[in-house]
Parts: structure tokens; sequence; C-alpha cells
């Protein structure tokens, strides 16, 4: 099965291709049946890959020759190992569903091939990102992805917000990228390779720890833009301006989680980097809980499921960042499952209540909405980890290994367990319990998805609940099958330890959920005199700690001055006066840039002409 | 005429300078048999040049399809014509950009009746212009390329003063000053390298071969690069040396634009790598450390300038000063991967420089207007036109994949082995570079339909064909770099050690 695996991104260019091309033509549900087919048949190949490479240490294929250019030379090569592998089954299939999702999501829309070119060529780019087998094909994958969350992101692009977000993205992604590729540079200046197994090979013996150290945080500040920490977060909120599937796919559960996959697969390097891993760990740990606070109070659902994304890609650096690579791994599967979910649900509200997202105009749903409201409740579950749902056994194996490491680091993951349990039951209970706040209209019209949106949902339902089987204490499929690239170190013998904080996050995540059904179920007039109680507080947190307008006022502004000094006074007037200066000089001393003007050019550029033609001539005619 | 078989690169240098003799001979009116001539002939020098890019063999780094003859031999002055890996590709980019001015020149080019009338005249000066520009790119003595050099001016000269916009008058008047000014020292200096010539050997020459030979003694090379590097660093241009580009590029009709942005900046870039480099490596390299600095001075504010421009003829513009001093750096750092970068980014930035400068043609044709502020949404009623701004603009602002990441990514590579702090403020190209561009293309294609944007033509017939090559070429060099890179490697791995001989960099 290895061999065809240059077939799991030759379907996805296919669907590209054919929808760009003949899309409009063709019709809807041909469109779809490519789009989808293409990604189904994809996954399938995964899946052949996943199976295959399971004990291997990976396997290289070279698809062809990118740039040779001296020594720098760049195979496009795919690396098929158990990490690659495990990515590639998660995104394929997670697309796939959300691909079949789409297809009754987007029914409406004018714009539908358009869409499916967009979710195909994402899917396409980000294969090529999990697959490379070096730093520069990443690198194209990284971009790639940008582009396709650029392009979905202003989908709607008539909406001056849909444009704005998306540009936000890539710029605020680009600052991210800039470090990356800063990092491939230095990789290369070190090494003279960008091949991942050559320099994790050769790493040891060539890099001190400054080098080590510079490169990783490098690579890193690639992480914090595409993966949405610290300090780069701010465009992933303003990303859910794109359709809700595309948030869903895109914007939780694979591109996002970029960063941290790239942090795996450079773990012999940040293994080697003790500073660099401890900042990995406390920026993780530092955006969960401030993106976790910020939900608490966001009114718009997918802006709160966004926060809640952000919170738990924190959890994933705090993984990688005390070496639990396998750990963040699993996180990642499972939130994939349980973030997609989620998504998928909001957007079956979205579709049930006329586009309406603002939970404090919702209520009630479940009667209306029985399905959605019971995957939302799985997912909820999931996410805020109730035990034996999926969320449960990921975080907490995260924060068992963050234990180990720092015992301040638990306790900020613990508290963010707390908080994100009360921010998504708090989502649940407004939403979904109570009496309805909808408009009596909008309430009136509200129903189910259609199975096309409904089935894909259950599907991850079920993922969302058994997906953390696999990755169970000591029984971890996932640490297992990624052992021969991770060589996870098995945690020591915990017994009692690990047992007692198993049971302390537990109590955690009940205890938030029960304080949440206090605040939003029983004493629902509590919450709004908080927020009156602590109004200073409460307004930092729903401005989002003033950082959009930080950035605005200490880096866009500026710039935008400058840009503007340069453009419309010292451009025009400074430098180009100087050079007009020196003309009307020249002019004062004889000929004058007005009489050259008066035709002089002219004669002299035709008797520079008639020169040229004689001595064109002469050697012609000689 | 010359002693190595069929003369392909005479060929190619002087069949539009036929072609412009032809079209004089066809009658005034005879506006679609001038066409078709125009057609033809750059049809077959882009033929020509591609069998040329064929027949070069990659594995050898010297002068290749050399043509040489006597010319005036009193003086040393001959003729000679010859291509290497570096000038290679500048050829049927060149011969490519030709075809597609000939076909934006589709539609009567001018701003008034009268220039719109002159079909005639217009094409015999582009034509002409082309042999000026295939001239310059291929001549190996130096007095014949100063003539080329020059030479390409006149047409250049008329096309904006003629078919230009508004300000046409001022903007040629201040382009040709400019340049005239730029290349007056380097006349100076070819003539004196001359007399050093026959100085030490008793012979005037002005063979670009036996000059590399010369031994000058310091501090004539530094003196020596620096007039020939002020015409150059005029022409591509290096700040501060700019002012004329921006009025030049603007009041340029469309197709006029895309030549100048396309293939006369590359003129720039060449003549530093061939006379200064080639010719001078000490000159070059004492003046390194100031010219990277301009260089890098030139991304910075070229790109905040663009930022801030209301003018989107004005943003590509700046947009393309930047890249420009981009690849200057390159020059300067003169490793190898540096050099590769430049020679990939020559031809890149000629490609998607065009194509943007065609859709802003496009623009201006749909709404007679080119201010930013006047658009908006223009992507629904028009989606082939935002699609294909789209796949320019992702290649200017070097989405990998496509050609511009090659040739940038390639540069800051060389860069960074050189300097590392030149190539972190130069990256901040990358991040500036996708903002103007994005906002540019937001307030252009995005947003909410503006009125008069909602009836706007979608592309078709005549645009489609002059714009898809362009982009088909943006996305096959993007991922195939190597169709450049593999026949210019030889010559660069000579040139970088050439380099390398006078201890480059640090």
């Amino acid at each position: 099965m290895l061999a065809y695996a240059w077939l799991m991104l030759l379907f996805p260019l296919l669907g590209v291709l054919i929808n760009a091309f003949f899309g409009r033509r063709i019709g809807k549900r041909a469109v779809s049946w490519v789009a989808c087919s293409a990604i189904g048949l994809s996954f399938l190949v995964a899946l052949g890959v996943l199976m295959g490479t399971a004990g291997s240490t990976g396997v290289e294929q070279p698809l062809f020759t990118w740039i040779s250019a001296g020594s720098f030379h760049v195979e496009f090569s795919l690396l098929l190992d158990p990490l690659s592998a495990l990515m590639a089954a998660v995104v394929t299939g997670v697309s796939f569903l959300i691909h079949i999702y789409s297809i009754g999501y987007m029914a409406e829309d004018p714009r539908y091939a358009r869409y499916f070119t967009y979710l195909n060529l994402f899917v396409f780019a980000m294969l090529i990102l999990v697959l490379a087998n070096n730093y520069l094909m990443m690198y194209v994958g990284w971009e790639g992805v940008g582009l396709c969350s650029y392009l979905l992101i202003g989908f709607w692009f008539e909406r001056k917000a849909a444009a704005d977000a998306g540009k936000k993205a890539f710029i605020v992604n680009r600052v991210g990228d800039m470090g990356f590729a800063l990092g491939i540079m230095l990789i290369f200046a070190m090494f003279g390779t960008l091949q991942f197994s050559e320099v994790f090979r050769r790493a040891p013996g060539i890099l001190g720890p400054a080098a080590v150290t510079a490169i990783t945080l490098l690579l890193f500040v690639g992480a914090t833009g595409k993966s949405a920490q610290i300090p780069l977060y701010i465009w992933l909120p303003d990303a859910m301006e794109g359709p809700t599937p595309v948030s869903a796919l895109i914007h939780a559960a694979t591109m996002v989680t970029a960063g941290v996959y790239m942090v795996a697969r450079n773990h012999v390097l940040f293994d080697m980097a003790p500073t660099t891993a401890a900042v990995v760990a406390s920026i993780g740990a530092a955006t969960a809980f401030f993106a976790a606070t910020m939900a608490l109070v966001e009114k718009d659902l997918k802006r709160i499921l966004a926060y809640s994304t952000i919170s738990q890609l924190g959890y994933m650096f705090l993984a990688v960042g005390v070496g639990a690579y396998a750990a963040g791994m699993f996180h990642l599967t499972t939130h994939a499952f349980f973030k997609a979910l989620l998504f998928l649900a909001a957007g079956s509200v979205m579709h049930a209540m006329a586009g309406e997202i603002n939970i404090q105009k919702l209520g009630g749903l479940r009667e209306k909405l029985p399905r959605t409201y019971a995957v939302f409740a799985v997912g909820a579950a999931a996410l805020a980890g109730v035990p034996l749902f999926s969320g449960f056994f990921s975080k907490d194996e995260i924060l068992w290994r963050a234990f180990l490491h720092s015992p301040v680091l638990w306790l900020v993951g613990l508290g963010t367990a707390f908080l994100t349990a009360v921010y998504i039951f708090r989502a649940l209970f407004v939403t979904f319990w109570g009496e309805t706040r909808a408009e009596k209209k909008l309430w009136e019209h509200a129903h189910e998805a259609p199975a096309v949106m409904s089935i894909p949902m259950l599907i991850l339902a079920v993922l969302a609940v058994i997906g953390g089987y696999i990755g169970l204490p000591r029984l971890s499929l996932v640490e297992g099958y990624l052992e021969p690239v991770l060589h996870a170190e098995h945690a020591a013998e915990a017994g009692a330890t690990e047992w007692v904080l198993l049971a302390v996050s537990a109590l955690i995540a009940l205890g938030g959920i029960a304080l949440a059904y206090y605040l939003y179920v029983v004493r629902p007039a509590v919450p709004a005199n908080l927020s009156k109680q602590f109004a200073p507080l409460y307004t930092l947190l729903s401005r989002k700690y003033y950082v959009d307008e930080f950035y605005m006022a200490v880096v866009v502004e500026p710039l935008r001055q400058v840009g503007r000094f340069i453009a419309e006074l010292f451009d025009p007037r400074v430098v180009d006066g100087a050079v007009n200066g020196l003309a009307r000089l020249a002019g004062v001393c004889g000929e004058g840039l007005g009489t050259l003007q008066n035709g002089r050019v002219r004669s002299y550029a035709l008797s520079i002409l008639v020169g040229v033609v004689i001595i064109l001539g002469y050697f012609l005619l000689r | 005429m010359n002693s190595t078989g069929f003369p392909l690169l005479s060929l190619i240098v002087f069949l539009p300078l036929l072609g412009a003799v032809l079209v004089l001979l066809l009658g005034r009116r005879s506006h679609a048999g001038i066409r078709a001539v125009a057609l033809a002939v750059t049809l077959i020098v882009l033929g020509l040049s591609l069998a040329a890019a064929a027949l070069f063999r990659p594995a050898e780094a010297g002068i290749q399809l050399a043509e040489q003859a006597p010319w005036i031999p009193s003086l040393g002055i001959s003729y000679r014509l010859g291509v290497d890996g570096f000038s290679l590709f500048l050829l049927p980019l060149t011969a490519l950009l030709f075809v597609i001015a000939v076909l934006a020149s589709w539609k009567p080019v001018g701003s008034d009746e009268a220039s719109r009338s002159a079909v005639q005249s217009y094409f015999f000066w582009l034509l002409l212009l082309e042999t000026g520009v295939l001239g310059v790119f291929a001549a190996l003595d130096l007095v014949l390329f100063y003539v080329f050099w020059e030479a390409m001016l006149i047409p250049m000269y008329f096309l904006i003063g003629r078919w230009g916009g508004e300000r046409r008058a001022y903007a040629t008047m201040k382009f040709f000053i400019y340049t005239m000014a730029g290349s007056a020292l380097m006349l100076v200096a070819i003539l004196a390298l001359g007399y050093f010539a026959y100085q030490s050997t008793g012979a005037w020459t002005f063979d670009w071969q036996t000059l590399r030979e010369l031994k000058l003694a310091w501090p004539a090379p530094l003196w020596l690069f620096a007039m020939f590097g002020l015409a150059f660093a005029v022409k591509v241009p290096v700040f501060p040396f700019h002012t004329w580009l921006p009025d030049a590029y603007v009041e340029a009709p469309t197709p006029v634009t895309v030549l100048l942005a396309g293939v006369l900046s590359k003129m720039g870039v060449y003549g530093f790598v061939r006379f200064g480099l080639q010719l001078f490596p000490e000159g070059l390299r004492a003046a390194a450390p100031w010219l990277a600095v301009l260089a890098i001075i030139g991304i910075l504010y070229a790109s905040l300038s663009a930022l801030m421009q209301k003018d989107v003829k004005r943003v590509i513009a700046y947009s393309s000063v930047a890249h420009l001093s981009l690849v200057v750096l390159g020059v300067v750092v003169a490793n190898a991967q540096s050099l590769a970068g430049v020679v990939m980014q020559m031809v890149s930035h000629g490609i998607y420089v065009a194509a943007l400068f065609l859709i802003v043609g496009m623009l201006e044709e749909r709404r007679g207007t080119r201010l930013i502020a006047e658009f908006g949404g223009l992507w629904k009623p028009a989606p082939l036109l935002g699609v294909c701004f789209l796949i320019a603009m992702l290649g200017a602002v070097g989405l990998p994949g496509l050609n511009g990441f090659v040739g940038e990514f390639l540069i800051l590579v060389g860069v960074f082995q050189g300097v590392r702090v030149y190539a972190v403020l130069a990256a901040l190209g990358m991040i500036l570079g996708a903002w103007y561009m994005l906002w540019t293309f937001q307030r252009i294609m995005q947003g909410p339909v503006e009125a008069r944007s909602a009836g706007a033509a979608d592309m078709r017939g005549m645009d489609l064909l002059v714009m898809v090559p362009l982009l088909v070429l943006i996305i096959v060099l993007g991922v195939f770099p190597n169709l450049i890179l593999v026949p210019a490697g030889a010559t660069i791995n000579a040139l970088v050690s050439q380099a390398a001989a006078v201890a480059w960099l640090p």
C-alpha cells in the first residue's frame, strides 16, 4: 500500500482541477461527487498507509527534484512514518465527513463549485505539509493551507468583515512564517540540507545549545502563527467569518494543529533545547488559560468554540513542551473529533436559525433540534473532560505529564480544565435549555438538518466518545503506534499518584459543569449581576484583553503613518525634490529643463537614433 | 558574418528591426496588416529564443552560441553576441513579453484620437525596442552593448511620450534625463576601459571576454564599477535613484508598462552581474556594503510606500522597486544560492509583474480610473478577473508553489549565509509585501460591490489570451524551477568562484 501513498495527494489535486475548470458547468451534484469522492479515496489510501507504517521508523519516497541551486537541493519526497500516517488519516477522515456535511450546508450557495475547489485544495496542501520529508516542502504545505484558510475565511468576500478577517489571518500567519523561514535558513546554514532524516541524524554532532535553541525558537514562532498561540492567536477568532464547516475543518480540527505536528516532527531538536521546550510549555499553558477566560464571556457560539480551540491547542503545546509528544498527538486526534463535532453542531444551529449565532438570541433549542442538541452535548462532554469521553483521557494524559514536569504547569492546566467545563456548558445551557429568546418567526421555522449533515455529526459523535479508548493510560495504542518515531519515554510507574490526579481532574470537570448549571439554569440572573459587579474585568475579557487594539496602535498604525509619510511627503518632496533640484541647478547653469522640454530632447533622441542607424548601417552594408 | 555557424542570436536580435522596417513599408491605414506583422515577428523571435534555450548546453559555464565579426577594427570594436546560463532565459522572457505586449496592443493604444490612430508608428517603435532590449542581453562587446543600451531609449521615449497618460510629457522627460545622466558616465568608463586595454596590450579592445582578463590597478576597478553601476542603479532602480520609475510606469500605456517592468528593469540587474561582478569583482566587493544597505532600504522603503499609494498602478510600481531591490541584494551577496535566486527571480518577476500590470490595465479599461478607493467587490461581477488577479498577486507575494517564491527564498537563503542581519531585514519584505498586496486586492476585488463596478465585464477573448500564458508560467516555474536553475547552474558556479576569489562578504 505504501507504494501508492502518492495517490493520497493525487485525488484531491484532481478534485481541485476538475472543479476549478468545469465546476460551474457540471452542476452541484457532480461537483460534490467529485470533491467528496476525491477525499474519500484519499482517506482510504491514508488508512492503508496507517496500517502499512505500523512499527516502521519511516520510508521516504522521492517524487521529483524541486529546487537545485548549488548545494541547496530540495526534493519533493514523501515521508511515511507512523506520525505522518496518523496525522494524514485524521486529516483526510475528518475532511471527508466535513465535505459530506458541506453538501447540505452549502447547498444554496451560488459559489458552490468554488467552495469545494478551495476545500479540496486545502486537503491537498495539508497533506503536503504532513507528508513532507523536508522543511521546505513542509513550508509549501504550511503556506498553502494558509492560502486556503485566507480564501475560505473570506469566502463571502462581499462582507467587509469576512474580507478583513481573511487578510488578517494571512498577514498574521506571514509574521509567524517569517520565523519559520528564518529557521529553515538557519538549518540550511548549519546542516547544508533540509531533509528531516539527515538533520535529525546529524543534529547531536552539529548543533550547540545556542544554535539548537535559536532554530527551535524560530520554528516555534511559525507554530504560534499557524496554531494561534500567544502572541499571534488574534486571527483565529475573526476567522469565524468563514462558512462553519470551514471553521470545523481548518480552524479547529486540522490546519491549526499543524504547529503541534511540526513540533512533534522536530522532537529530536526540541529535546535538545530545554529552554525552548520550557518556552513552548509555558506559552501553551498561558494560551490555554487566557483563551479559556475569553470564552467565558463571549456571546457568539462560534467564537466561543474558536477560543476553545486556541485554549485546547495550548494544551497540546503544553504537552509537546514537556516532552509528551505522543500525548500531544493523542489530544490533537480526540480534539479533531469533538471540536469538529461542536462546530458542525453550531452550524446545524445556524442552519436552523437562519444564521443566528448569538447565544443570547437562542435558547430552548433542545426541543426543536434534539439531534443537534444530543451531539453537541457529546462534544461538550468530551471537551469538558467528563470521564469516559475521549477528551477526558487525552487531557488527563497531558495533565499527568505536566505534573511530572512542573506542578505549576499542571495547576494552570487544571484551572483551564475547570474554566473549559464552565464555558462549554454555559454555551450548551444558554443555547439549548430554558425558554427561547429567538424571534418568533425564526423559532417556528427552526428545523433539524438533513441527513447529509446529521450523519457526519453522528459519526463524529461516536468518535468523540470512543476516540479516547485508543489512548487509554497503559494501553495506549497511540503511544505505542507512534513509538518508532517519537521514542516516548515511558513515564515511571505512577500507581496511586496518577489515579489521584485522574480523580481530581474528573472532579474539576464535573464541578465546572455543576457551576455552569447553577449559573445558567438554576440562577440565570447571577451572571448578569456578576458582569455588572465586576464590570472592568468583564469588559477586559469581552474585549479580549485589548490585544487587537494594542497591535493596531503599536504596529499597524505606526507603519501606516511611516508609509503615508514616505508616499505623500518624503518620496515626492525630498527624494524626488533633490533630483528636480539638481535638474534645476543644471538648468540655471545653462541648458534648463524648460528649454529641454521645448523639443530639444526629442531632437537629441533623434540624433542618437540617426547615429545608431548610421553605425548599424555601416556594419550591415560593410 | 559569424564564425560559429548559424547566426541564431543575430537573427533573434535583428528580426524585430526587420519587422519594424516591414511595418513602415505597409500602408499607414492597414492596421490589421501591421498588427499581423508585429505578432508574426514577435512570435518567430519567441520561437527562435526558445530554440536558443534548447540548443544551450547546460553543463557548460562559458559563453555559448557566440557570434563575432570585426566592426571597426581600427578601434578594436567588434560585433560580438553570446549568452551564458545567466542571460539565457532573459531572451525568451523578453520575447514572450513582447508577444504579450503586441497582443495587449490589439485594441488601439493611447489617450487621444491622434495617438490611437497612429498604429503604424506605435508598432514601429515597439519592434525597434525589442531589438534594443534583446541586443542589450546578447551583446558582448562593450561598445555594441552601449549602442543597444542607448538605442533602446529612443523607442521608449516615443512610446511613453506619445501613447502615455495625462502626465506623459513630464514622465518621459524625467525618464529620459535620468537614464541619460546615468549612462553618460558609463560611456566614459567604457572608453577608459578600452584605453586601459590599449595601454597594457598595445591594442584597443572592447571585447568583454578580453577585458575580463585585464589586470587593473586599484582603485580603477572601483571607480569604473561606480560609473557602470550608476547606470545600472538608475535602470533597476536602486534607492534613491527610483523616482523616475513610478511616473514612467504609471504614465506609460499598459503594454509599455509591462515591458518596462518586465524586461527593462532586468537590464540593470543584468548589467550589475555582467559588467559589475564579472568585469570588476573587486570594485563590486568594495561597494557591496553600500549597495546592500541601499537595497535593504529599497525593500523596506518601497514596500511601505506601496502600502499607502492611492493608485493601484503605483502600488505595483513600488512593489517592483522592492522586489528588484531584493534581487540586487542577491547580486551583492554573490553566493550559490543568492545568484541562483537572482536568475530565477529575474524571470519570475518579469512574468508576475507583467500579469499584474495587465490586470491594472483591465481594471482601468473597465472603470476608467486606477484609484483604489473607486473600486470594490469587483470579484463578483468579474470572477475570472478576480482569480487571475489572485494568482498573479500570490505569485508576487511569494507563495510557495508559485514562481515568486523560489527566487525570493533562494536569495534570502543566500543572503542569510552572507550576513544574517541583512536576511532578517530583507525578510520583513515578505510580511509587508503580503500586506500591501492583499490590502489592495481586498479594496478592489472584495467587499461590498461598488455601484459602478456592478456591471463590469469579466475577462474574455484577448484578455484571457494575454493572461493565461503568464499564469501558466507562474505555476509551472513555481513547481519546476529547475527548468531554469539547472541550465543556469554551471554559469552560477563559475560566478560564485569568481566572487569567492576576491574574498567576498564575511
